[in-house]
């Protein structure tokens, strides 16, 4: 297993064979703000909050899933990097439906807290106002499509943890929306084993348990670290 | 093994297409990598992918319900829907969209009653869409009657062609 | 046809049987000649000669598209004894006008010479021919024809004579880069996968063409698929690899109906398959139709695609020639960059070098199209200046209209203005003034065009052929496009175009693919270049060329919302 040196922020750090920018990152408790990245599951560079200046590069690079390299010369934060991470905030609060007042993770929301990371505190862009829906049809869950960012944690964890994969996006672009099964109401998806697996990953309030609903979500995520260090390695530990 | 998928255009030969259908799954070796070329096969079969077909390709293949929707929603070349007896394909390519081929789009969508939402007339007969380019820049603008690639006509000899369908 | 023949028994056996013929009448079969009766041309012309008694005295096929679209169908004519033969090339000929060639050319042994000759116009004569060398000499639906072309004869020398790390470097002293539009170069990519560690190579032909406005592939796959096929054969001897696949997008169905065809007669020949020239080379190619989605041209969302799945792009690094198709060593290269590998290895790399500029070698395929008199398809050399191709090539601006702007690389491109006419277009100039080469799509538009309505028309296709995996891309280009519809409504403002620049700042950079990367070069390009119509637009709300609808009308009130969630 090779070990690497390289520059964060300036500093020398050293890293581990395979090890990925963001983990790096916060092991040297450098703080990126990310929503695509869920610790036990894949990692897509989707988001694009996480991105990276790396010396030699002219193009900025996701620290999720680039690998520390030696010698590279990475700076996690700049005029511009916190500026297109505001503004990639900005469009996502633009894009759907985000009211927080009315939102059942209002509080406990990765968006949320996101925004505050990244100084977002105001939306230049138009609000798109799409006509979305919520699917209720499930006894225990609720996907509400105003809220979803379309990180696909849910169809990861479905697919890589659960394996049932239920979970899955349809159509393409701004009219991308996920779907169950042959995009049939939850409550119909065959597939589902009412796991839950998908409610904890949510970053958002897209997908909540009906019982939460007027108390409001708090999710603990760590339970995925648990469960793959249990399967792959025959550890469990807490 | 699954009931005859319900068809908007054809009533025969059902059984038939199933058939060629599992032929085609089976000459791709059942893969689930084969995904695209199995659609363009149900396609081509049944006019455009019903729930069912959908359904049965996932089963044989073994792949998810939910990834083969979501592949068959990605692409715009298949259809959920059935399509009308004859389909006029508006390209919409740079060289046509310099041509006037946004005119020609708007004025056969008018005539039968069609907009960007709805692409098929209410008794099936016709269907309008848009192609992002059919390759035929040279004779801008192109468009499509069924099978046929027709350069350089205007708005009146497009419409009046489509207007033959319906009547 | 025996399998066991070789090359060069087949090509001998067949151009002494066309030196014999007392003439040979090829028909274009492009769409544009297609579309305007050029089948029924041919069998006209064939049909004249069997009255005549002269089948057997005849050769009448069909071959590569010609280049000029606006003028088909278009035949040229061979005649002659061996030794002096001349030709002669016919545009606009109907099915009257065949059967009187046709009669004219039984009966005197030459066409009438009241036909009008047009090969010798500046349109033909002024382009340098590579990739479409072969149109008008062969008949793509018959391997013989093209055998006697000289095809399979690179690939022959490149498997018995030379070793792979020597092919690869070949095409690296060419200097060929990627015709696909970014212009990487050929000779590291291929080196870069010949030198990757993986189980199974794979080389993958990118005919996805998803440029509107660009042909150039089509034509190629359609006139000559053996050149395409010969050039992946050799890449994959140089690279390592055993399986190629040629993804054709599913709006191309003769190219595949063609491509199909020649690899089944390339395998009975055993030019594709097994112990290919008896040699251990083995190399099957099979075809992928993509199914209607741009970003599929994109490498990794072309690979997602052949795995069977949605076209969405992956993060690079890991590059494809490293970790491709199933995780393994991929080489992936355009239609028109493949088509120049077997006459690189026939020639030599110093013939291909000799062509072009010193960092833009050999020639680019273009496809003229929009405000000017010869559209069509062109072979010229890198470094032929913009004024040359549309003036000298292109016949001008029709209708006596001013030169307003051409646009080059589809919605990844930039518009060139008049000031800039005498650029040579090769990689680096186009680069400079704010364009790429593109794959070729080359697209006049004269006074009565507006830029903004331009910026528009690619940004709409950006936002609707994003795949909606990256926020920058999916939300960013709903954002731009929303602001270019309401200032072609006359209802922007002068914030709008700092809103644009931001965002085109902001998908340049932060996008996951080149899709997004580049969506917003359209729109920089016409702010650079034509501002003063952006601020017409916006500060007087007028639109100086005419084109928008300025009213104010409600369709623009409502930015659109084509898309309900759910």
């Amino acid at each position: 297993m090779t070990v690497k040196t390289l520059l964060l922020d300036g500093k020398p750090v050293s890293a581990g064979e395979g090890q990925s920018l963001l983990d790096l990152c916060r092991e040297n408790g450098v703080k990126l703000p990310t929503l695509c990245h869920l610790d036990g599951l894949s990692d897509v560079g989707a988001c694009r909050l996480c991105l990276v200046e790396v010396k030699g590069s002219n193009k900025l690079l996701p620290a999720c899933t680039t690998q520390a390299q030696e010698g590279m010369d990475v700076s996690t934060t700049s005029d511009r990097l916190r500026r297109y991470r505001r503004q990639i905030v900005e469009l996502l609060f633009a894009e759907r439906n985000h009211v927080c007042a009315v939102c059942v993770a209002n509080g406990n929301c990765e968006l949320q807290a996101v925004a505050l990371e990244v100084g977002m505190d105001h939306v230049r862009f138009e609000y798109q106002c799409p006509q979305t829906e919520l699917d209720a049809s499930h006894p225990r869950f609720v996907l509400d499509h105003a809220r979803c960012i379309l990180c696909t944690r849910c169809v990861r964890v479905c697919d890589e943890i659960e394996a049932a994969h239920t979970w899955d996006v349809a159509n393409r672009g701004a009219a991308s929306r996920v779907i169950t099964d042959m995009a049939v109401p939850w409550g119909k998806a065959d597939s589902c084993t009412t796991c839950g697996k998908c409610i904890r990953v949510c970053p958002t309030g897209a997908l909540f348990e009906k019982e939460r609903a007027a108390v409001g979500t708090s999710k603990n995520r760590n339970f995925l670290v648990y469960i793959k260090n249990a399967r792959e390695k025959g550890q469990w530990s807490r | 093994m699954i009931a005859e998928p319900a068809s908007a255009t054809s009533p025969k030969g059902g059984d038939k297409r199933l058939k060629m259908l599992d032929a085609a799954m089976r000459r791709q070796q059942f893969q689930a990598d084969a995904l695209l070329e199995v659609l363009h096969s149900a396609q081509e079969l049944y006019g455009f992918l019903s729930g069912e077909v959908l359904l049965h390709i996932g089963r044989s293949l073994k792949v998810p319900p939910s990834r083969v929707y979501g592949v068959a929603t990605f692409y715009n070349h298949f259809s959920l829907k059935p399509k009308g007896e004859h389909t006029c394909t508006v390209c919409m390519g740079t060289a046509c969209y310099v041509k006037g081929a946004g005119e020609i789009l708007g004025r056969v969508r008018d005539e039968l009653g069609l907009s960007e939402r709805k692409s098929t007339t209410d008794d099936g007969k016709a269907s309008v869409v848009v192609a992002r380019c059919v390759g035929a820049c040279g004779i801008a603008p192109a468009v499509v009657f069924d099978q046929e690639v027709a350069g350089g006509l205007g708005p009146e000899a497009v419409v009046s062609r489509v207007r033959g369908w319906i009547r | 046809m025996s399998p066991t023949d070789s090359l060069e028994e087949i090509a001998q056996r067949r151009n002494a049987a066309r030196a014999e013929r007392k003439c040979r009448v090829s028909v274009c079969s492009g769409l544009g000649c297609e579309s305007v009766g050029a089948g029924a041309v041919l069998e006209k012309v064939r049909a004249r000669m069997r009255l005549q008694g002269l089948a057997e005295e005849s050769e009448v096929h069909l071959t590569g598209c010609r280049g000029l679209c606006q003028r088909g169908p278009i035949v040229e004519v061979e005649w002659g004894p061996a030794e002096a033969k001349e030709r002669r090339l016919y545009l606009d000929v109907d099915e009257a006008c065949a059967d009187q060639l046709a009669l004219e050319m039984a009966t005197s042994g030459a066409p009438p010479a009241s036909l009008r000759d047009h090969g010798g116009e500046p349109f033909f004569t002024r382009q340098t021919k590579i990739v479409l060398a072969n149109a008008g000499v062969i008949d793509p639906e018959d391997i013989e024809s093209c055998i006697a072309a000289g095809a399979y004869s690179a690939l022959e020398k490149a498997v018995t004579e030379k070793k792979p790390a020597e092919v690869v470097q070949m095409i690296t002293e060419s200097g060929l880069r990627g015709r696909g539009g970014a212009g990487y170069p050929t000779g590291l990519k291929w080196s870069t996968v010949a030198k990757a560690a993986g189980t199974r190579k794979y080389v993958v032909c990118n005919g996805d063409e998803g440029d509107p406005g660009a042909f150039m592939d089509r034509s190629v796959l359609e006139g000559d698929p053996h050149e395409v096929l010969e050039g992946m054969a050799i890449a994959a001897y140089a690279v390592g690899a055993e399986q190629g696949f040629i993804y054709v997008r599913a709006e191309y169905p003769l190219a595949i109906k063609r491509l199909r065809a020649a690899i089944k007669q390339a395998e009975r020949l055993n030019l594709l398959g097994a112990h290919i020239f008896d040699t251990g080379f083995n190399f099957r190619v099979d075809v992928r139709t993509g199914a209607g989605a741009f970003v599929c041209g994109e490498e990794t969302a072309l690979i997602a695609s052949i795995e069977g799945g949605r076209g969405t792009p992956r993060p690079r690094p890991p590059y494809p020639a490293v970790s491709g198709l199933w995780g393994q060593p991929t080489l992936i290269n355009n239609v028109e960059t493949l088509a120049n590998v077997a006459a690189i290895v026939r020639n030599g790399p110093a013939w291909f070098a000799g062509i072009g500029t010193e960092k833009s070698k050999g020639t680019k395929v273009f496809a003229l199209a929009g405000k000017i008199q010869n559209t069509g398809l062109i072979e010229v050399p890198m470094g032929m200046t913009l004024r040359e191709i549309i003036f000298d090539i292109g016949g001008g601006i029709p209708g006596g209209k001013r030169f307003k702007a051409a646009q080059t690389g589809g919605p990844s491109g930039g518009c060139i203005p008049a000031q800039f006419l005498d650029l040579p277009v090769d990689y680096e100039s186009l680069q400079q003034v704010g364009t790429i080469m593109g794959s070729g799509g080359l697209i006049v538009m004269d006074e009565s065009s507006c830029m903004v309505d331009v910026a528009k028309f690619f940004i709409e296709f950006c936002r609707e052929e994003s795949c909606g995996k990256c926020i920058p891309c999916r939300a960013g280009t709903v954002q731009i496009h929303d602001i270019l519809v309401r200032i072609t409504h006359g209802l922007g403002n002068f914030e709008d175009l700092e809103k644009l620049e931001d965002l085109a700042d902001l998908l340049r950079n932060t996008s996951l693919c080149g899709l997004g990367q580049t969506a917003p070069n359209p729109v920089v390009s016409t702010i650079r270049y034509f501002r003063d119509e952006y601020l017409a637009h916006v500060n007087e709300h007028r639109c100086p060329a005419g084109v928008c609808a300025m009213a104010g009308s409600t369709a623009a009130r409502e930015p659109s919302r084509a898309h309900s969630v759910a």
